[in-house]
């Protein structure tokens, strides 16, 4: 019966049928598909993306190489070396990420005490030399310098939920 | 079996208790926390240290001992028998919890900035008993930091009052430097005046401190506890042969801790010991070979460096003959370097190679002892109750070792001292005898006479002559009493005899007095392999194993004063390591080839070297060292060498291969190390030496020069440790003299006098001190300034300038 049945069914190309009602059920449908680049997909306060050291509001650095992102980066990504400044105080005289190493976990952002590593919301760049994957730490402040507005408001909104 | 268990329960030294519901065995009087440690039973604690007396101050290893109304501290409470005793109770717990709470009160909470961090005795227990929010809402208390010097880092606030640093050096180091001031939370612990910590120990305190209060200043800041890797060595700076750590990251040496042995440095080390790796970074650390090219330096590659060398040693070999060539080598290179380079140069057909460099006499060498020796294990040393130390500043010259005199002293032994300069000793001396150098021999000749007179018998056959016609006085007559009274009497010898010109009579006379008193006789050699090196054969009249060799060589002090055509250095730098180092400076701008095989590249070895050779710093290479009761310690290179420098063995290695010498195709250190054991075989602890009688070779008219080698000016590594530089221990160069020799040169504190020495000159200042015995002058040898004078003791003229 059911051979019948597949027989008729296939020979009356039903599930062709099926299938273009389908398309053009969509067809009229509202449209999900993000245009990138024209358009972006929305991103979250805690969206982790490319690395930058913050300064505090009177341009004083807030690394003060306490290497705990060193310590707690799973990939192994972050050298850094300190040293006593002039003034007495600990600061970093090398802070590299890795790009290619990094998995971008965000566990250095939540080991900072001081909220100085962090990740930007930015996901588009690009290397075009080896070596240019490992950043270096002028590179990393000038992000945080650039990005500074965006990642102060990103911390306030997720503030409440720390 | 249940015989056996009965004695022991009868044994009256041991009590019983149970600890956490089991039941242990302890030594009657001990302390609780001594027991709980023991049976690896953990109590937290901050204030106790096994080394140091108990103050239980801190409160934090409060137990529950049952029918003890309350808690009661585990470090200050002895055991009894039947005691029992809960740790980890609620009521422990409890009180535990409680203490931490108070002493996080005020401690701030910089822990990522703070050099402690993840290595701080306070961050571990508070993560197990402390609360995860502080209670306590008030301001907390901020204490002014404390100036202590270059070497230790302070920050107050973070100061738990635990007191260790203050035990420490006032009961271990001999120097109450650091007291508690103020009560309860206006306690501070200070110098009392701006005065710093100057004990040669005071690094000690970094290691004790179980907070972040006391860091290491030279550290500071560079890395973190959990990055860095630790290896264990050997310290290099003196004979003692202290058991160290090296800490490292990325291949860098960060910092030195100690390793502890009890048999040797128990858990201290000195400060030459722990800050001398910042040598291994100084700015003059030769990076790639450097080659001398009509008059101009040119860096070149090893392998061209290296046929430059072997091309230089083999002209003057071939054109003056062996003899003409002579090799020094630092006594604080390793094992392997001291046989490699006395091996190279004996195939050369020279028998010129000499570590001795600041020994001045050298008649008794035949007789000598295979190397100079203790005399019994450093261990033994605080058991003696009479010790008699002849021309030494042991506080400076072996730190570790006055620690174990000190122990010795403060048990009631008479430690006692015929010294040519009145030397700050850190305990209370029984005899501090102060004689001007000419009258060493005099002095020592007037105990030997007073402990010859006491036994009346004649001088012994051929020591008429050195014994003359003295009349021991009463301080004499009162060393040799001591000496004489107690089983347990150790005479020891130490640099200012070594550098004494008239050193065989001084250790002949040493010995005798030993013989006589029925005391035991050692030597304190000076450098980290004085004793390898004469095992190695690194000796002109010595082979490997100190055996006997048919070619005798010129000594260290010939060498120079006899100048020779071809010289080879070996970390050395005789301006400042030579005994006499004008004439070594001559010796060496008059010589035809002088290859110079060091880390560093001195203005100086820029005149007079004509290749350098970078081969790598302490920590860079494997080695070994033998210390002063011969034993042998080695230690894997750690550290990744500076530039191109390679380790020292393997340059002298390609050097034999280069001369065609046979069996220099060493694959590792540890075959050289192999080979040396094999060939020194069973060379035993020298047995008390047959001193022979000899003259007295020092007869000086006038001034005489005294100038023994400051603390941090000892070798090549720690004279370029900036921090030890920056310490007081480093006198400022200048005449020292006292108020009687400087009224009769005619000179006055602070004026600027000329001194003349064998053919140098220089105007110094003149500083009136009265530690210095009429007759001579102090002026410290090694020091920039005065590398340039004369012999370390000897005649010397000073007039005003």
């Amino acid at each position: 019966m059911r051979a019948v049945r597949d027989f008729v069914n296939s020979f009356l190309l039903v599930e062709l049928l099926k299938g273009l009602s389908l398309t053009g059920r969509h067809m009229f449908r509202r449209k999900v598909t993000v245009r990138y680049p024209e358009e972006t997909a929305p991103q979250s306060p805690r969206f982790r993306g490319l690395h930058a050291l913050r300064r505090y509001p009177n341009g004083e650095e807030r690394c003060i190489a306490c290497k705990l992102c060193e310590a707690v980066c799973p990939a192994l990504a972050i050298t850094i070396e300190s040293h006593e400044r002039e003034d007495g105080t600990r600061r970093t005289t090398r802070y590299d990420i890795d790009l290619f190493k990094c998995i971008y976990c965000g566990f250095c952002e939540e080991s900072c005490p001081v909220d100085s590593i962090v990740e930007t919301r930015v996901f588009e760049y690009h290397m075009e030399r080896r070596g240019e994957n490992v950043i270096h730490k002028d590179q990393l402040l000038a992000m945080g310098e650039k990005y500074e507005q965006q990642l102060a408001a990103d911390r306030a909104a997720d503030a409440p939920y720390r | 079996m249940n015989a056996k268990v009965d004695q022991e329960q009868k044994n009256p030294d041991l009590v019983t208790i149970e600890v956490d519901g089991v039941s242990m065995e302890v030594r009657k009087g001990a302390m609780l926390i001594e027991a709980t440690d023991a049976a690896n039973v953990h109590v937290p604690r901050f204030c106790y240290h096994k080394k140091l007396s108990v103050a239980a101050n801190c409160r934090m290893c409060l137990v529950e001992v049952e029918r003890a109304p309350k808690p009661l501290p585990a470090c200050a409470t002895p055991v009894a028998d039947g005691m029992r005793v809960f740790t980890k109770s609620e009521r422990a717990l409890a009180a535990q919890k409680g203490v931490m709470e108070f002493l996080l009160i005020n401690h701030p909470l910089d822990c990522p900035i703070c050099d402690q961090g993840g290595e701080c005795e306070l961050q571990d227990v508070a993560l197990g008993y402390g609360r995860g929010v502080s209670r306590f809402t008030e301001r907390k208390r901020v204490v002014e930091d404390e100036n202590l010097g270059p070497l230790v880092a302070t920050e107050m606030t973070r100061c738990i009052h635990c007191t260790r640093c203050v035990r420490f050096l006032d009961e271990v180091a001999g120097q109450r430097e650091l007291g508690g001031i103020g009560r309860g939370e206006h306690t501070v612990i200070s110098t009392y005046v701006e005065a710093g910590v100057r004990s040669e120990l005071s690094g000690n305190v970094i290691d004790l401190c179980p907070v972040g209060a006391l860091t290491s200043k030279p550290y500071r800041f560079s890395a973190r506890a959990w990055e860095m890797l630790s290896h264990a060595a050997i310290a290099p700076h003196d004979s003692v042969g202290s058991n160290i750590n090296l800490h490292h990251v990325r291949g860098k040496v960060k910092r030195v801790a100690p390793r502890e042995n009890e048999s040797l440095n128990e858990t201290w080390i000195s400060d030459r010991d722990r800050f001398s790796y910042q040598g291994i970074y100084s700015e003059d650390r030769l990076p790639r070979p450097l080659v001398k090219r009509n008059g101009e330096w040119e860096e070149v590659e090893w392998e061209t460096a290296l046929e430059v060398t072997a091309k230089g040693l083999r002209q003057v070999v071939e054109a003056h003959g062996g003899g003409q060539l002579g090799a020094l080598i630092s006594p604080t290179s390793t094992l392997e370097e001291l046989y490699l380079l006395s091996r190279l140069v004996r195939g050369l057909g020279s028998a010129n190679i000499d570590h001795r460099l600041r020994q001045a006499d050298f008649s008794d060498q035949a007789k000598a002892p295979a190397f100079p020796h203790l005399g019994l294990s450093v261990e033994e040393l605080e058991a003696q109750r009479a010790v008699l130390v002849i021309g030494s500043n042991v506080r400076s010259e072996l730190p570790i070792i006055n620690l174990r005199l000190r122990k010795a002293s403060l048990a009631g032994a008479a430690v006692m001292t015929v010294n040519p300069r009145r030397f700050k000793a850190n305990y209370e001396l029984a005899v501090d005898h102060v004689v001007a150098p000419q009258a060493m021999v005099r002095e020592l000749a007037a105990v030997a006479q007073a402990l010859l007179d006491a036994k009346g018998e004649p001088a012994p056959a051929g020591f008429a002559e050195l014994l003359g016609d003295v009349k021991p006085g009463r301080v004499h007559q009162d060393i040799a009493t001591k000496l004489q009274e107690q089983e347990q009497a150790v005479v020891l010898t130490g640099a200012l005899v070594e550098s004494h010109p008239a050193g065989a009579a001084l250790r002949a006379l040493a010995g005798l007095i030993a013989r006589l008193s029925n005391a035991r006789f050692g030597q304190l050699p000076q450098a980290a392999n004085s004793v390898g090196a004469c095992l190695a054969g690194a000796q002109p009249h010595r082979g490997v194993g100190a055996r006997k060799s048919d070619q005798v060589g010129l000594d260290a002090r010939r060498m120079f004063e006899e100048p020779r055509k071809g010289y080879l250095l070996f970390n050395v730098e005789p301006e400042f390591d030579a005994w006499n180092p004008s004439a070594a400076r001559k010796a060496l701008a008059e010589a035809e080839f002088v290859a110079v095989m060091s880390p560093y590249a001195t203005p100086d070895m820029a005149d007079y070297a004509d290749v350098i050779l970078p081969i790598s710093a302490f920590s860079e290479t494997a080695g070994t060292y033998v210390n002063l009761e011969g034993r042998w310690q080695s230690a894997g290179g750690v550290a990744a060498p500076v530039g191109e420098a390679r380790p020292g063995w393997r340059v002298l290695r390609v050097l034999g291969n280069l001369f065609d010498l046979d069996g220099f195709d060493y694959q590792g250190a540890d075959q050289v190390l192999d080979e040396i054991r094999s060939a020194v075989g069973e060379a035993a602890v020298p047995a008390a030496p047959a001193w022979e009688p000899v003259v007295n070779a020092f007869q000086a008219q006038g001034l005489v020069r005294l100038g023994d080698v400051p603390i941090y000016r000892t070798d090549m590594l720690v004279r370029r440790a900036s921090a030890l530089q920056a310490t007081v221990h480093t006198p400022a160069a200048a005449v020292y003299l006292a108020a009687a020799t400087a009224a009769a040169v005619g000179v006055r504190e602070g004026q600027q006098v000329r001194v003349r020495q064998d053919g140098a000159s220089l105007e110094l200042p003149a500083v009136i001190d009265d530690s210095i015995p009429a007759d001579c002058v102090w002026i410290p040898a090694a020091l920039e300034e005065t590398g340039v004078l004369g012999p370390m003791q000897g005649e010397v003229t000073v007039e005003a300038a």
